[in-house]
């Protein structure tokens, strides 16, 4: 597991941030950091406000209170253009791809903001645009071969089964180079197998790439391999945070989320 | 200030035919999610049905109620051939599929009982209320108001029909959640058949009353597509929404047009409801009453 | 058997990103054109130039407008005629207004006016979607058409609200024959339906795409929705707008404003429709079928009480019209729901393997 890969500074931190939809609070007081080139896992059961903190950090939701600092700046807030600029890329629990198009298209689209083309150029299509569909279709080819996802590359995403349409979201947002990657469930409903290619994917980004990862996952087994640290959410608030072996062993934790099994 | 009181009860009046057709809509769209552009056709096919059977010699006690028995077999045919094969498929997919119903159902109405205006009467005279013109100097159409009675029985009774009978709340619970109410047993079909036929009753009766009043003709259709923005002012889940979105409508197009024509041209009548909608829309996009909506990802 | 790609190696991804990646749909497309251009010159008579041809490719450019819009950007608008109208009276004015203006600036300006008033009209749509949006599209059909009936300057204060269009004349050439106006209609028709499909298939078409298919994620991406949806509302609009303008110049010669109705809407959503939804190809086939149709229906109305003596009540074929193009979307919509372009392409995956079983 261990790749010589050196985990940096602290990239991206949350102070005291909560969140809530009418008088439901979803999240509160929520604290971490995230640190350049890690996995960072975060952990919690249903409905403890995991996806809740992914989409703050990508700016789909608002906190009304708390600070997030990324890149050094100060801000109570994210929106979903600038983090996508910024290079926060991320996957859905319920896979979001672009239905109607094609693997090679939804892929294409992660490189949208490295593209320079405007609609004049594209509707001429002859040198630029061109040139730049050209080279572009070479990354997201590299992407492709990555996956393992070759034979599917012209096949509508709405036709593929539910494994390899995570893989095509995981090549989305890949496509564009982030320097932040959010995964939300990337094994849910996979066999042991697809897990497994899935895990490779992932410590390969991270190691090659020197991607940073954050991600939720149900299975405590993937959690605990593949993470350097790990943050527990329950009810909304922060109950645990640290390497997979000391939130093993954090009795709150225990208590909330991995006692009930033992 | 008298005459600014007529146009404004004038407009009210109209606004409950407005309604009518409204919650037609409204009905459907709880109940199924169909966004059931036909139900201006199903106006102009229940008043034509009805007109043409009188005009064949049937009394109108007996050409309504046979309308009512076509309206009905119409809305199992509709059921069965187009809504079964679709479920599940996306909103909008649903609504082109009622604008392709809408075109089937005029055509339809006019090649079994031809294109040309035909009059209906039914026995209320569309003159003043005197006693109004008497004492307070208004002008009020005596048809307007029975008509508006009707209107008012008929909401009355639809109320009445959601929330004390079975199907009523079995109704409700469909609106609620489909998946959810399949689970207990709730028959969606049939469920879906009674709506379209009550739809089909509550667009025989605003087709009477529209009929009576201007001629049943195709303009009708054009009438009913006057109930959009009523929709979209008073949102589109609700009974009371359509109700007050067909008052403010009804009310406001006819002050537009009396007080505001005269300096634009006229004939904003034509347009003006469509685009208060729209500048509503822009506000309170979810409607009067409507439900706000939440999107989750 | 006669259609397979077998043996068509790609090597670059220029190649494999090619319109027409396959060497037997290049010659068929390079055959319509010569059709398209010569043949049909050759041998048509005017009839079939001014009734059946050049409303055909009017309407087929119209039909791509809003297939920009609601094909690949996923914005249902019942108001195109309305943008076609101002297209028609734009290009009437410039002409009108401007010594010397050639015809076709006139059409891009046109064009372009037609964009900025979609834009205006496609506002909406930063804040509501589907039949919503539909529904306020409705505002953009009768108030456009409300001013250019009442504000007399518009029709240049025509007393009837008719104008007539000027004549189409490029560097002195003046096209007043059916054929030399189908050519001009089939050459813009034809350039501009390339520069739909290099969009379509580029980053521009995919973000259109994107917002249509799931549009939270489609902002996740980067892809800002304002700028995209507003984008598809000008380009499209702009499409109408020049169809318009041909609709007024090449075919009719003289238009009022109420001729652009919520029917003729109606009857371009229509052709998206049944032509296919989201698809170049499908927005020509859905204008030729739909075109057709009409004349279809009145040869068998004909047949019937001609050849057959059948009584027939008068206006029952306006009737009947009606329901065939009811009963058609509802088909279309319930058995395939990609119209005559999928059923297309169905055929040529059929014709791989044709005559062999297997």
């Amino acid at each position: 597991m261990d790749t010589g890969r050196k985990i940096g500074d602290v990239i991206l931190s949350f102070e005291n941030i909560s969140l809530s939809f009418g008088g439901v609070k979803a999240l509160t007081n929520i604290g971490f950091d995230v640190r350049e080139h890690e996995i960072r896992a975060i952990i919690g059961p249903n409905g403890a406000g995991k996806s809740s903190m992914l989409n703050v950090i990508n700016g789909v939701y608002h906190p009304q209170e708390g600070e997030i600092i990324f890149h050094g700046k100060h801000r109570r807030d994210m929106n979903t253009y600038e983090s996508a600029k910024s290079g926060i890329a991320r996957t859905f629990q319920n896979i979001a791809l672009f239905k109607g198009m094609s693997v090679l298209d939804n892929i294409m689209t992660g490189r949208n903001l490295k593209m320079k083309s405007n609609f004049l150029l594209d509707a001429i299509y002859w040198g630029p645009a061109r040139r730049e569909e050209i080279e572009h279709r070479k990354k997201v080819e590299e992407i492709i071969d990555f996956l393992e996802i070759q034979h599917i590359r012209k096949t509508p995403v709405g036709r593929l089964a539910y494994g390899l349409q995570k893989r095509v979201e995981l090549g989305r947002a890949l496509a564009a180079e982030p320097s932040i990657l959010l995964l939300d469930e990337p094994m849910a409903g996979m066999n042991v197998e697809e897990k497994q290619d899935m895990c490779r994917f992932i410590l390969d980004v991270n190691d090659q790439l020197g991607t940073t990862i954050v991600l939720i996952e149900h299975d405590m087994g993937v959690v605990m391999d593949i993470s350097d640290r790990v943050v527990v959410l329950d009810y909304g608030k922060k109950i645990g945070d640290g390497t997979p072996d000391e939130v093993r062993t954090n009795r709150d934790v225990i208590n909330a989320y991995l006692g009930v099994a033992h | 200030m008298q005459f600014f009181l007529e146009v404004l009860l004038g407009g009210l009046l109209s606004g409950i035919m407005y309604s009518l057709v409204a919650l037609g809509f409204v009905l459907i769209y709880k109940a199924s999610g169909v966004f059931n552009f036909a139900q201006g056709a199903m106006v102009f096919f229940a008043a034509l049905t009805a007109v043409g059977l009188h005009d064949m010699g049937l009394s109108l006690w007996l050409a309504v109620p046979l309308t009512m028995a076509i309206m009905i077999v119409l809305a199992v045919a509709i059921e069965k051939i187009v809504l079964r094969p679709l479920v599940n498929q996306a909103e909008i997919t649903l609504f082109m599929v009622t604008i392709g119903l809408t075109f089937f159902i005029e055509g339809l109405a006019q090649a079994i009982w031809g294109a040309s205006v035909r009059k209906l009467e039914l026995g209320i005279e569309d003159v003043p209320l005197e006693f109004l013109l008497d004492n307070a100097g208004i002008a009020i159409s005596q048809f307007d108001l029975v008509a508006a009675g009707i209107a008012f029985v008929l909401v009355a009774a639809l109320a009445i029909f959601f929330s004390k009978t079975k199907v009523g709340r079995a109704l409700r619970a469909v609106a609620d959640d489909h998946q959810a109410a399949l689970s207990i047993g709730i028959p969606l079909q049939q469920i879906w058949v009674i709506v379209w036929g009550v739809a089909g009753f509550v667009a025989l009766v605003a087709g009477l009353l529209w009929g009576a009043r201007n001629g049943v003709q195709f303009a009708l259709t054009f009438v009913a597509l006057k109930a959009l923005p009523v929709l979209i002012l008073g949102g589109f889940t609700s009974v009371p929404g359509a109700i007050v979105g067909g008052l403010i409508i009804g009310a406001s197009e006819k002050l537009a047009e009396v007080f505001l024509g005269p300096y634009v041209g006229g004939g904003i009548e034509g347009w003006f409801p469509y685009v208060l909608a729209l500048l509503f829309l822009l506000v309170r996009p979810e409607g009067l009453f409507g439900e706000k909506i939440i999107r989750r990802i | 058997m006669f259609y397979r790609e077998a043996g068509q190696f790609k090597a670059t991804y220029a190649e494999d990103s090619q319109i027409f990646p396959i060497r037997q749909d290049r010659i068929g497309m390079a055959i319509i054109l010569l059709v398209a251009f010569v043949a049909v010159p050759l041998f048509a008579s005017p009839y079939y130039f001014s009734a059946i041809l050049i409303p055909f490719l009017i309407f087929a450019l119209a039909t791509l407008g809003l297939n920009i819009l609601t094909g690949y950007a996923g914005q249902l608008s019942l108001g195109t005629a309305a943008f076609m109208a101002v297209g028609a009276f734009a290009s009437y004015n410039f002409m009108l207004r401007i010594d010397g203006m050639p015809i076709l600036i006139a059409f891009m300006l046109s064009g372009l006016c037609a964009a900025a008033v979609g834009i205006v009209f496609g506002l909406p749509s930063l804040r509501i979607r589907g039949f919503y949006l539909a529904a306020s599209t409705l505002a953009t059909q009768f108030f456009i058409v409300w001013c250019l009936t009442k504000i007399g300057w518009f029709t240049n204060y025509s007393s009837s609200g008719v104008i007539t269009a000027q004549q189409i004349e490029i560097l002195g050439y003046a096209f007043d024959t059916p054929m030399s106006k189908y050519l001009f209609v089939l050459i813009v028709v034809s350039v501009m339906a390339l520069l739909a499909k290099n969009m379509v298939r580029s980053n521009t078409g995919r973000s259109w795409m994107a917002i249509r298919d799931m549009d939270m994620a489609a902002e996740v991406i980067g892809f800002r929705p304002m700028r995209t949806k507003l984008l598809a509302f000008a380009v499209s609009s702009f499409y109408c707008g020049v169809a318009g303008a041909l609709y007024a110049y090449a075919y009719l010669g003289t238009v009022e404003p109420e001729g652009f109705s919520i029917e003729m809407s109606f009857r371009i959503l229509f052709m998206v429709i049944i032509g296919g939804i989201g698809s170049v190809l499908g927005s020509f086939l859905g204008s030729a079928f739909i075109v057709l149709l009409p004349t279809a229906l009145n040869v068998m109305f004909h047949f019937l009480e001609k050849d057959l003596g059948l009584e027939l009540p008068s206006g029952i074929s306006s009737s009947v019209e009606l329901m065939v193009f009811g009963a058609l979307i509802i088909f279309f919509l319930i058995v395939e729901p990609h119209g005559l372009a999928r059923l297309w392409q169905i055929g040529k995956e059929k014709l791989r393997l044709w005559p062999f079983p297997h």
